[in-house]
């Protein structure tokens, strides 16, 4: 039966018998062409099944583009040795729910960087500032960008084009350096080696250290309280200190509880607002434990100091900890996934239906096939990979829509996040591996159903 | 007409793989469309939720300082000649300070107690800071009481946390700390040591967040006269002449760099109409209604193509039967009653099961998401969508059944 459709001259002058690669092989090839032939038979109910194919993945991929890029880990190597230690300063009545603010206050800040009981750490807020570019004639440029201390750099692996970050000494000094992002460092000076030049920053002068490469890890993990984690690549990093002398005030979020009523720099630095993220690395479960222990005696201290009314409440959550007890992934893109998999899934419902009915028509020739000594897994192996050929269609027009979905994907998420959503090769791949799977493993039942044709049945019958 | 339910349960029974797919198709359909419908609606809401901002003639700027280093009194120089040249522009009808606005995406709010030494909040409240202008630049509707008094109007500067004796309250704060009604000329605390005096109410006012945790609060908002010198920058909303928005736009910048140059208007977003601003601050339930949109139609497009198909196949494959019921003196509406029964019963154990997992859906979006609670209806309406949908995407092959010729029955057999 399977060799029937070639040349019997030629099987008769070469004998040679195949090797059962090249014959498993070949048969493949046949099966496949049968596949494509029986496509060609119902064509709607083929066109059915390769919409529905690629519509299902096409919504599935469009959706886990978007939530792959929100839901990634920001910076592989050192996630587990980041932490970000949270004291409460508010109290089980004015705290949220029982959990510490999400960031430290001026004072609680400065006590855990003073301690420096963890290989690094740093304290970080947000600025908004100005550039005041040298010639008079161009308008004033906006910054934005963090007052961090000097071990933020090493902590996070921030990549450098020139120069480097500034000392722990530099911290103490309180002194004007500054590093720039490469975006700002085109903008005021072309491109060109910066390291050591002046820039105005808010009317006072500051002096370049470095020059930042591209860095932008998303999400923001190490600021997630003033922003949603998918913000533009900060321009400037300041000296924490030098921040502070200047009394900038955060350009992100504040939080206070209870009856605000300071009115200068030094009443707002020693009230309960929080606006300081803090951030330690840690490298071992020992170090981890340690600095626990030290975060609760720290509280505990303030307990005794009577700064707090209430019993030790501290956390230490880690990069992923933290990302996801700030909720970074937006619930939209989570349920935009579940619910194009569930898309996905009736859609596959469809094509065992379909499948079914499609192979169940042809029982007679099953039949007939089984009668001429076909075996159940050779019908079984050729319906599969008919099967196969159906997901392929499906797949190249998934892609086809996955593509165009991921490029008009700005209709769908906000635009910070729909930019991260990209086709690349991994995309179109997968695209591609769960089409084809998918339809096959739909086919498992259509197939079974097939192989089982009784022949004598059906011979019976026509 | 007589249908009978036995026979049909009895060739049910011959494709059990085929009616439990398209039950399962069905019931899984439901279960997403109901919740599909369920969350555009509730997004759809959301889009068209008032500000009582008078949208169609205010705009904002976004006015950052460029030089960090000057006095509060240096600021409010500035801060009033500015809107002093933006009132004199020929397009503009009036223009405001503003640490804020409504439907800005989230910003300045308070806790609001009642007394000074209650620390559990009664509600919270959006703060919006303005001048006596503050409620003719964003066309607020003052419902009860007064605007502010030029008079009333205090400086606040960078560092400092100020509670101006008097506010006018959103009519939704005001019902929430008087229930009575009669919340003019009480007092509440706002995060101050001092009270706030409720001297106007207007209504509506959205607040400046639109998400979920802003929408516990939903219209709850106080105006401060106070006009906030921040030394980083502060806001202008500008109303515009009717049917001027677009010269005031254009004329605004330019007064206000003529006015000083040390100044920073963002090139791509310092300027906002109100189209814009809302069209940002949706974006997310937009996209959302849309997605939701999108998968449901195509998913009735789909369960109901593959109703037909199924269908077909079983018709073809009964046409021998047929014939014969045929012969036997069945008419064509009764083949047709047939199948439509078929389908309502695959259906109807489509739907129930849909609706349980409709509903099984839905808590799991509220635990997972603390979205709210289905309203039944949308199961309804899904229920009666689907079986509608079934009948209708059989009645194709069922009108082919009824017309096969009682001559089948003599073929080939």
């Amino acid at each position: 039966m399977r060799q029937s459709h070639g040349s019997r001259a030629r099987r008769f002058s070469a004998p040679r018998i195949p090797s059962p690669d090249s014959r498993t092989l070949s048969m493949l090839a046949y099966y496949l062409q049968l596949g494509l032939r029986s496509l060609r038979r119902n064509p709607a109910l083929t066109t059915l099944m390769v919409m529905a194919i690629g519509f299902g993945v096409a919504a599935s991929m469009i959706t886990w583009s978007v939530f792959r890029a929100v839901s990634g880990n920001p910076i592989p190597g050192k996630s587990a040795q980041l932490f970000t230690p949270q004291v409460d300063g508010w109290g089980p009545q004015q705290n949220l729910k029982g959990e510490p603010a999400e960031a430290l206050g001026y004072v609680d800040a400065m006590a855990l960087l003073r301690a420096h009981q963890a290989k690094r750490q740093t304290l970080l807020y947000p600025l908004r500032l100005s550039v005041i570019p040298q010639g008079s004639r161009e308008l004033p440029l906006n910054a934005d960008g963090y007052a961090v201390t000097a071990d933020f750099f090493a902590m996070f692996e921030v990549p450098f084009r020139y120069g480097g970050g500034w000392s722990a000494q530099d911290d103490e000094a309180r002194g004007s350096e500054v590093v720039i992002s490469s975006k700002l460092n085109q903008k005021l000076f072309g491109g060109a080696d910066s390291v050591g030049r002046t820039i105005g920053l808010g009317g006072h002068d500051f002096r370049i250290v470095g020059v930042v490469s591209h860095w932008n890890p998303r999400p923001r993990f190490y600021d997630l309280f003033s922003t949603s984690g998918f913000a533009d690549e900060p321009d400037i990093y300041m000296v924490f200190n030098r921040a502070l002398d200047l009394q900038m005030r955060t350009g992100g979020r504040n939080s206070c509880r209870g009856s605000i009523s300071y009115t200068s720099w030094q009443g707002y630095l020693q009230s309960n607002c929080v606006w300081v993220t803090p951030w330690v690395e840690l490298d071992s479960p020992a170090d981890v434990a340690r600095y626990h222990r030290f975060l609760e005696n720290y509280a505990a201290d303030q307990q005794r100091a009577g700064r707090f009314g209430w019993a030790a409440n501290v956390r230490l959550r880690d990069v992923m900890q933290w990302l996801d007890y700030e909720h970074v992934v937006p619930p939209e893109s989570r349920i935009a996934l579940v619910v194009a998999l569930g898309f996905f899934l009736i859609c596959l419902v469809n094509t065992i239906g379909l499948l079914l009915a499609k192979f169940m028509r042809r029982a007679g020739e099953i039949g007939v096939r089984r009668a001429l000594g076909a075996t159940r897994r050779e019908i079984y192996t050729q319906y599969l990979v008919e099967a196969g050929t159906v997901g392929l269609a499906g797949g190249v027009l998934g892609l086809l829509f996955t593509a165009l979905g991921v490029s008009g994907v700005g209709i769908l998420f906000q635009p910070e996040i729909a930019r991260l959503a990209r086709l690349d090769l991994s995309l179109v791949g997968l695209t591609f591996v769960v089409a084809i799977l998918a339809t096959v493993a739909a086919a498992f039942y259509p197939a079974w159903r097939a192989a089982h044709v009784q022949p004598a049945w059906q011979l019976k019958s026509s | 007409m007589h249908i009978q339910i036995r026979p049909i349960l009895a060739a049910l029974r011959r494709h059990k793989a085929g009616t439990l797919l398209i039950a399962l198709q069905i019931a899984l359909t439901l279960a997403i469309v109901c919740n599909a419908l369920f969350i555009i609606h509730q997004r759809l809401a959301n889009l068209s939720a008032a500000s009582g901002v008078d949208e169609a003639n205010v705009f904002v700027i976004a006015n950052m300082w460029a030089d960090l280093d000057r006095s509060t009194e240096q600021v409010d120089a500035q801060v009033r000649a500015d809107l002093l040249a933006l009132r004199q522009l020929p397009a503009v009808r009036n223009a405001t300070p503003a640490s804020g606005y409504p439907l800005r995406g989230g910003g300045w709010d308070n806790f609001v107690t009642m007394t000074p030494e209650q620390v559990k909040p009664t509600t919270d409240a959006a703060v919006y800071t303005g001048d006596e202008h503050f409620l003719d630049t964003l066309g607020l509707k003052l419902v009860a009481g007064r605007n502010f008094r030029p008079d009333e109007v205090m400086v606040m500067g960078t560092q400092q946390a100020i509670t101006p004796p008097t506010a006018i309250v959103s009519q939704a704060l005001a019902d929430r700390l008087f229930p009575d009604g009669n919340a003019l000329g009480k007092s509440f605390y706002a995060m101050g040591t001092a009270p706030s005096t409720i001297v106007g109410i207007v209504d509506p006012l959205h607040r400046q967040g639109v998400d979920q945790w802003s929408n516990g609060y939903a219209g709850q908002a106080l105006i401060w006269p106070l006009r906030a010198d921040d030394e980083r920058g502060i806001y202008y909303i500008v109303r515009a002449k009717p049917g001027q928005l677009a010269d005031a736009m254009r004329e605004a910048p330019k007064a206000l760099y003529a006015q000083n140059r040390l100044r920073i208007i963002d090139p791509v977003d310092g300027i906002q109409d109100y189209a814009t601003i809302r069209h940002k601050v949706y974006d997310r339930d937009r996209g959302m209604a849309i997605l939701m949109s999108v998968i449901s139609v195509v998913l009735l497009a789909i369960t109901a193509a593959g109703i037909v198909g199924l269908t077909s196949f079983w018709v073809g494959q009964r046409r021998k039967q047929i014939g014969v019921r045929r012969a036997l003196g069945a008419r064509q509406r009764d083949i047709l009653a047939y199948f439509l029964t078929e389908n309502f019963l695959i259906s109807a154990t489509g739907v129930v099961l849909g609706a349980v997992l409709a509903v099984a859906f839905n808590l799991w979006t509220v635990t997972r998401f603390e979205m709210s609670h289905m309203s039944m209806a949308y199961v309804g309406i899904g229920v009666v969508a689907l079986l509608l949908l079934g009948q209708g995407a059989v009645l194709a092959p069922a009108l082919r059944a009824s017309r096969v010729s009682p001559v089948e029955a003599t073929r080939s057999v």
